[in-house]
């Protein structure tokens, strides 16, 4: 286990280091860095104390280990918009996403295992197919039309809920939150919608092809030979089962929530890391989006390293696949 | 190429597929409606009411007029016109072609450099395919958005800079699956013989093995293309992907987003039930198409 732990997290140092020469590659290397790191307006005096503070006249390998060494200690440039540090520009809109991220998660889990659970034991009938083909259309709907599309109907002809902002927030537990507020929660249902939508189609496939492949298995003939009752199977038997692949695929989503709040974040104007880096890429802000792209891809890989442990104590099978 | 088209049909992955596609009524209108939006898609300077870039054929004073108005000159303006004055039926004609043209470019390159890849890692193995199947990993990792929006921010916007990105960000889901069809046939007896008649590695790559292995590529490529086009919308939509010269449905939709709250829902609405009638068709036949091709899900 100890083995294991160790190597998934080498392999994860091994990740972030080629991102890191990625980002670098990118930015530092590729464009002129004098002329992305410094606003168009730069005077000569600045100009020579940027050339000399990233070292730009020493050879490229040097260059490199000085951005890891200023990265790693926190350093990873000013914004120019905001003129402060850009990762503390990050981490003061982080929670904002981290909430929205959360909430969707939340609503793709319990609208789409049960969908996913309904749809898998009514094979070929049609409620079966309604909600397959509803989970087609769930991830082919444009996420930032399917969002208009909420503000329009929800917003602007019902007037049931705002279109954007985050509205009012609350303390609970010393954490600055949406949930504490019945403005702030009415502020969050249409994000959190917009955001799911995609993440709920997927779980419904994932739990209806696990129920697929865990109806025929003997234990849960032998469930049934002992008389359980049909709902304790399927609630209990089969739900443990299939649990552990949807759990790992979730855990891996969460991810890809922080990355496409993005659109939603722009849609509905929510004060996130999203909607930051949109803003920070047109107006050439550099800075941030270096800061963005590192803290996104670590907070991925960490989540990865998680899941993968988590899924090898689970299931103990993984591990010894990997020895 | 003809020798190639010659052995699919010998194979009978068309039609395949075709029988497939049409034993499904739900399929069946799917691919009609593709086709029918391929047609409109080409032949859009023609069926288009006006050319909605030409600003000779614009009138100003025609701006933000509903669906189904009447112009001056007594053109009807079947779905509207924009803050332009723009007929939004011509306007939605003019970016499908661009979105689907954008889409269908970057999906078969993705295609050709992707399975190019994953071929040469299964048949070649060891290092090779350790590094090749590494990248991949890691490409897979990350989602699709992210790194289209690292490469869009390093490199700017341009229609060819988004194709870059897009391909880049597809070719993964290629090579793995070309890698996977094609570890299975590479130990065939017909791989065998191709070896022993001395044939070179190009040739058993691309004329042995590729063919064999284009079921699940077709598959994925289906699938692939309603991503590229549904990515290059939102891209085109947060407004770093194709130039405003070049305006795709994202591009239509984002104009349409400035006005919503205003009322004129039809500038935002109409172009895009199109994205989503292109995007949901072409996913309805790639699902089909995994049911065909993939006995095991469709048992």
């Amino acid at each position: 286990m100890t083995a294991f732990v160790i190597r998934r997290l080498l392999q994860a140092l091994a990740v972030l280091f080629v991102t890191s020469v990625i980002v670098f590659a990118g930015v530092y290397a590729i464009g002129d860095p004098l002329e992305i790191l410094l606003p168009a307006d730069a005077t000569m005096a600045e100009r020579e104390q940027v050339t000399r503070s990233l070292g730009l006249d020493k050879p490229l390998i040097v260059q490199y280990g000085l951005f890891l060494w200023n990265a790693l200690h926190g350093d990873l440039g000013t914004s120019f918009v905001y003129n402060q540090p850009s990762i503390s520009i990050i981490l003061q809109r982080l929670p904002a996403t981290l909430e929205l991220a959360f909430s969707a998660l939340f609503l793709s889990i319990i609208i789409g295992i049960p969908l996913g659970l309904w749809s898998g034991l009514r094979r070929g009938t049609t409620v079966d197919e309604t909600i397959m083909t509803g989970s087609i259309l769930g991830f082919s709907l444009p996420n930032f039309w399917q969002g208009m599309m909420l503000i329009m109907i929800f917003s602007v002809y019902l007037g049931w809920l705002p279109s954007t902002g985050r509205g009012q927030t609350g303390t609970i537990f010393g954490v600055e939150t949406s949930f504490a507020t019945w403005d702030g929660i009415r502020h969050l249902i249409l994000p959190a919608v917009n955001l799911s939508l995609a993440k709920i189609a997927l779980v419904i496939r994932l739990t209806r092809a696990g129920v697929q492949e865990t109806m025929p298995l003997d234990f849960i003939k032998f469930a049934r030979a002992r008389g359980l009752s049909s709902r304790r199977i399927v609630l209990v038997h089969v739900l443990k089962n299939i649990l552990i692949p949807i759990i790992t695929v979730i855990g891996v989503e969460f991810g890809s929530l922080i990355a496409f709040a993005v659109v939603t974040e722009t849609i509905f104007s929510w004060p996130g890391v999203g909607k930051l880096i949109i803003d920070s890429i047109r107006v050439l802000d550099r800075p941030i989006v270096v800061a963005y792209i590192l803290v996104v891809v670590t907070m991925f890989i960490t989540i990865n390293l998680i899941v993968d442990i988590l899924y090898s104590i689970l299931d103990p099978r993984i591990r010894s696949k990997a020895q | 190429m003809s020798a190639l088209t010659l052995r699919l049909l010998g194979n009978g992955m068309l039609s395949t597929a075709l029988n497939g596609i049409f034993a499904s009524t739900k399929a069946t209108i799917a691919f009609v409606v593709c086709l029918i939006l391929v047609f409109a898609a080409i032949f859009a300077p023609w069926l288009a009411p006006q050319n909605p870039y030409d600003l000779m054929q614009i009138d100003f004073f025609d701006a933000r007029l509903p669906p189904l108005s009447k112009s001056m000159s007594g053109m009807t303006y079947w779905l509207g016109t924009d803050t332009q004055g723009r007929d939004m039926l011509s306007a939605m004609l003019y970016g499908l072609r661009t979105s689907l043209g954008v889409g269908l470019l970057a999906g078969f390159l993705a295609l050709a450099v992707g399975s190019a890849l994953g071929l040469l890692a299964a048949y070649a193995r060891g290092r090779l395919d350790a590094l090749i199947m590494r990248i991949v990993d890691l490409m897979l990792g990350f989602p699709t958005i992210l790194i289209a929006l690292l490469i869009l921010a390093i490199l700017g916007q341009g229609t060819w800079k988004v194709i870059l990105a897009l391909v880049l960000v597809q070719w993964a889901y290629f090579a793995r699956a070309a890698r996977g069809a094609a570890l299975v046939e590479v130990n065939k007896d017909y791989v065998e013989a191709a070896r022993c008649l001395g044939l070179g590695w190009g040739r058993i790559l691309f004329s042995h093995l590729l063919p064999n292995c284009l079921p699940p590529l077709m598959v994925i490529g289906t699938i692939q293309i309603a991503n590229a086009i549904a990515t290059e919308a939102t891209l085109s939509f947060l407004g770093i992907g194709l130039p405003i010269t070049e305006p795709s449905l994202g591009l239509l939709i984002s104009n349409g987003y400035q006005v919503l709250l205003a009322g004129l829902y039809w500038i935002s609405v109409f172009p895009g039930l199109l994205l989503l009638t292109l995007v949901f068709s072409i996913n309805i036949v790639g699902d089909r198409l995994r049911e065909v091709f993939n006995p095991r899900l469709a048992a």
